[in-house]
């Protein structure tokens, strides 16, 4: 897996709406090594900051500017939403969608959709049946397979396992962690602490759309460098 | 009440005996709205796409619009497709006058607007679930579209099924676009309104339970085709 | 089983292919079809000439419409003052009388207003104006409707009021109407002999020689209307105006009544 699209370059980066500040204005320089965690109490703004990076919310001020191309950029990310997007179709043509719309045909497509659901525990008998049928954490597994089989650079993950009972996390985390082993970056978003000391190399720190902090995940854990952040890792409320 | 009965009895006679006539003109309904729900969807169901998922300036006025259409009086599509295929008309040199074509042609325009508008709802909904996931994998807007096509096929098929009963059942516009004439251009229900006309209410009703017959066949065909309920998932 | 409902279709499909013969389309009243005369003379005009006539059963009004657009070829209508317009205005060539029926008078059996002993069609008509007896009319300017309010300028009565019903429909629809009323109407025999929801209703006055309806074939301008089949329209008058036309005319009847008579003459 070659390594375009980092380092990533975030310059003065703001999303409004309705006239009022998401995110913004964000300076930030990633340089893709291993998992970056993004981290902040709920409603920081870190699935806004997400989806900007990725490309699928508007910027109002400022740029993002990925190592290659904007257009090769895109196809080599893929993004698993908080709430998993099932098509309404069957797990295994869940799996197999990325690959038939790049243009795979469709037997090859489908072994590898089985493939790679062997891979992550979603066992024979729940290939056929509908996506929308599952638990959430089957879905959730589904959405982050469905992703990994685009074989991309990149995958943004917003809130992975937020709804999720400690089993079906603890298998989201071991995908993850395989995947990271394995090469392909992480830009994920969380609010549990626990998740974002057992999975970052990178931490991004988020409160009110501003990032408070952006530092390697020991650095950032032994001391943080703000009241706020300091006061999220001890388990206070944050506003 | 006699009448009622009259009619029944006379339907099961008809139908028993596959009566040579009764059998030529509802083959004829069949194939005249058959042909023009086909092409009506080819038309409603992409436009219905379309306009699910682009944003454009006069989008709502649309909507707007094509909901509207769905109530248009079936005799005043009739009568502007006279005008628009007589001999003294834009289109006369085409002879299509009187012909089946001409009643496709407006069924068809009866037709689109009420598939097109089902269709969009169900579209709509279902765009606003598959937006974000499809704008991230980077699909094209062909794509997009027939993906939406295809997961919506259920929603779709009962906006076909809506068009179809709308269709069958049309005589208005029909009438005087085909001319109601024997052996060329009479359906069921041009029949119907003629023994109607002449007072003859149990062959009238008779026919009448025969349209039903026919529509409902043909419903349960399309349902045996698509296999719904199969997995107790509609 | 998928595959038998494709088949079905295409079969549905192609069955409806018809194979043309030598066609011409003609519009005729709803008074004229519903009479069924034109099922014994179609099949035999298919015999004789190898021509398949396709009728459009319209009113009066909608077929001299369909005349003037050059939609069909040829018109057979009964309303003669409409007939000297159409052909004055050049929309048809000429006109030909081919045969005559009569108009009767329907009414509820009781007789409310006692039109069975009228001295004459005007007289009729006076009286159920007088007694506001329920009264059911064409209203749809056919040529029907055009002798029935003929007949009232006639008597002299303006028909005003709520006893006075204008439908605007057919024949038939409209007899349907004034058997629901149990009103009067005026109505062609034979579309009252061949009307099947009699209820109430019976025939009450007829003969007076005004009531006569002359039938008479128009054929559209073919210097109007270029496609206009003109040597098919001419076989036809040629086969209405002939032996065989006034034999089968003469001897249609419905429940033993002759309906109509054969007169066409010479050519105008």
């Amino acid at each position: 897996m070659v390594n375009g699209l980092f380092p990533l370059s975030v310059k003065g980066a703001l999303t409004r709406r309705r006239g009022k500040v998401l995110v913004g204005p964000v300076d930030l320089e990633l340089d893709g090594q291993g998992t970056c965690v993004v981290l902040g109490p709920n409603g920081a703004g870190k699935t806004t900051l997400l989806r900007m990076l990725h490309g699928i919310a508007r910027l109002h001020q400022g740029r993002i500017d990925w190592a290659c191309d904007t257009a090769i950029a895109r196809n080599a990310q893929a993004f698993v939403f908080q709430q998993p997007v099932m098509l309404r179709r069957s797990v295994v043509e869940n799996l197999a969608y990325p690959l038939r719309m790049h243009g795979v045909p469709r037997r090859e497509a489908m072994e590898r959709a089985r493939d790679w659901a062997g891979r992550v525990g979603l066992g024979e008998e729940m290939l056929e049946r509908s996506a929308t049928v599952l638990s959430g954490g089957e879905k959730q597994k589904l959405a982050l397979t469905r992703a990994l089989i685009q074989e991309p650079e990149l995958v943004f993950l917003d809130e992975p396992s937020s709804s999720l009972d400690g089993r079906a996390t603890r298998e989201i985390e071991e995908i993850l962690t395989t995947c990271s082993a394995a090469g392909t970056r992480l830009i994920m978003s969380t609010h549990d602490m626990g998740q974002a000391r057992r999975l970052a190399d990178t931490v991004v720190f988020l409160l009110n759309g501003s990032v408070h902090e952006a530092a390697p995940a020991e650095v950032f854990f032994a001391g943080p460098k703000t009241p706020e952040a300091q006061a999220f890792l001890n388990g206070d409320i944050v506003e | 009440m006699v009448d009622l009965w009259q009619g029944l009895s006379q339907a099961f006679w008809l139908v028993i005996t596959a009566d040579a006539e009764l059998v030529e003109i509802a083959m004829r309904s069949l194939r005249i709205t058959l042909s023009a729900l086909v092409l009506a969807c080819l038309i409603a169901m992409p436009l219905a796409a379309l306009l699910a998922i682009r944003r454009f300036r006069f989008r709502r006025t649309v909507i707007a619009v094509l909901n509207t259409l769905m109530g248009l009086p079936p005799v005043v599509v009739g009568l502007m497709v006279y005008v628009l295929l007589s001999r003294s008309g834009p289109l006369g040199a085409l002879g299509l006058l009187f012909t089946p074509t001409a009643m496709i042609m407006a069924q068809m325009i009866i037709i689109v607007p009420l598939i097109a508008s089902i269709a969009h709802q169900s579209l709509r909904d279902l765009w606003h679930d598959y937006h974000d996931l499809l704008i991230s994998m980077n699909v094209s807007q062909t794509q997009k579209v027939a993906t939406l096509l295809w997961d919506a096929r259920r929603a779709l098929l009962t906006a076909a099924l809506a068009g179809f009963g709308r269709g069958i059942g049309e005589v208005g516009a029909i009438m005087i676009v085909g001319g109601n004439i024997d052996n060329v251009t009479r359906v069921l229900t041009t029949a119907i309104a003629l023994e109607t006309g002449k007072g003859q209410f149990a062959l009238a009703l008779a026919l009448g339970f025969v349209l039903i017959a026919l529509a409902l066949a043909v419903n349960l065909a399309i349902h045996g085709l698509s296999r719904t309920e199969r997995d107790g998932r509609w | 089983m998928k595959q038998k409902l494709i088949l079905a279709f295409g079969a549905i499909c192609i069955a409806g292919m018809a194979q043309a013969a030598e066609v011409m389309r003609m519009a005729v009243t709803t008074s004229f079809h519903n009479s069924g005369l034109s099922e014994v003379l179609l099949p035999a005009i298919q015999e004789d000439l190898d021509l398949e006539v396709q009728l459009l059963v319209v009113g009066t009004g909608q077929a001299l419409k369909l005349g003037q657009a050059g939609d069909v070829d040829a018109i057979l209508v009964h309303s003669k003052a409409a007939e000297d317009a159409f052909v004055a205005e050049g929309y048809g060539t000429h006109r030909r009388e081919i045969m005559y029926n009569d108009f009767v008078f329907i009414g509820p059996s009781g007789d409310p207003a006692g039109i069975a002993d009228a001295s004459d069609a005007a007289d009729s008509l006076q009286r159920i104006a007088g007694a506001e007896s329920a009264f059911v009319s064409r209203g749809d300017d056919s040529g029907t409707h055009k002798k029935e309010l003929s007949l009232w300028a006639a008597a002299g009565v303006d028909p005003q009021g709520a006893w006075y019903n204008a439908v605007g429909a057919g024949m038939g629809a409209a007899l349907n109407t004034a058997s629901g009323l149990n009103a009067y109407i005026l109505s062609d025999r034979a579309s009252w002999l061949n009307f099947g929801n009699k209820a109430d209703l019976a025939l009450l006055f007829s003969g007076d020689p005004v009531l006569f309806n002359q039938y008479a074939y128009l054929p559209v301008n073919p210097e109007l209307h270029p496609y206009v089949q003109a040597d098919l329209v001419e076989k036809l008058e040629g086969w209405l105006t002939g032996e065989r036309a006034k034999e089968l005319i003469n001897s249609y009847t419905i429940d033993g009544e002759t309906l109509f008579v054969f007169n066409a003459g010479e050519a105008e």
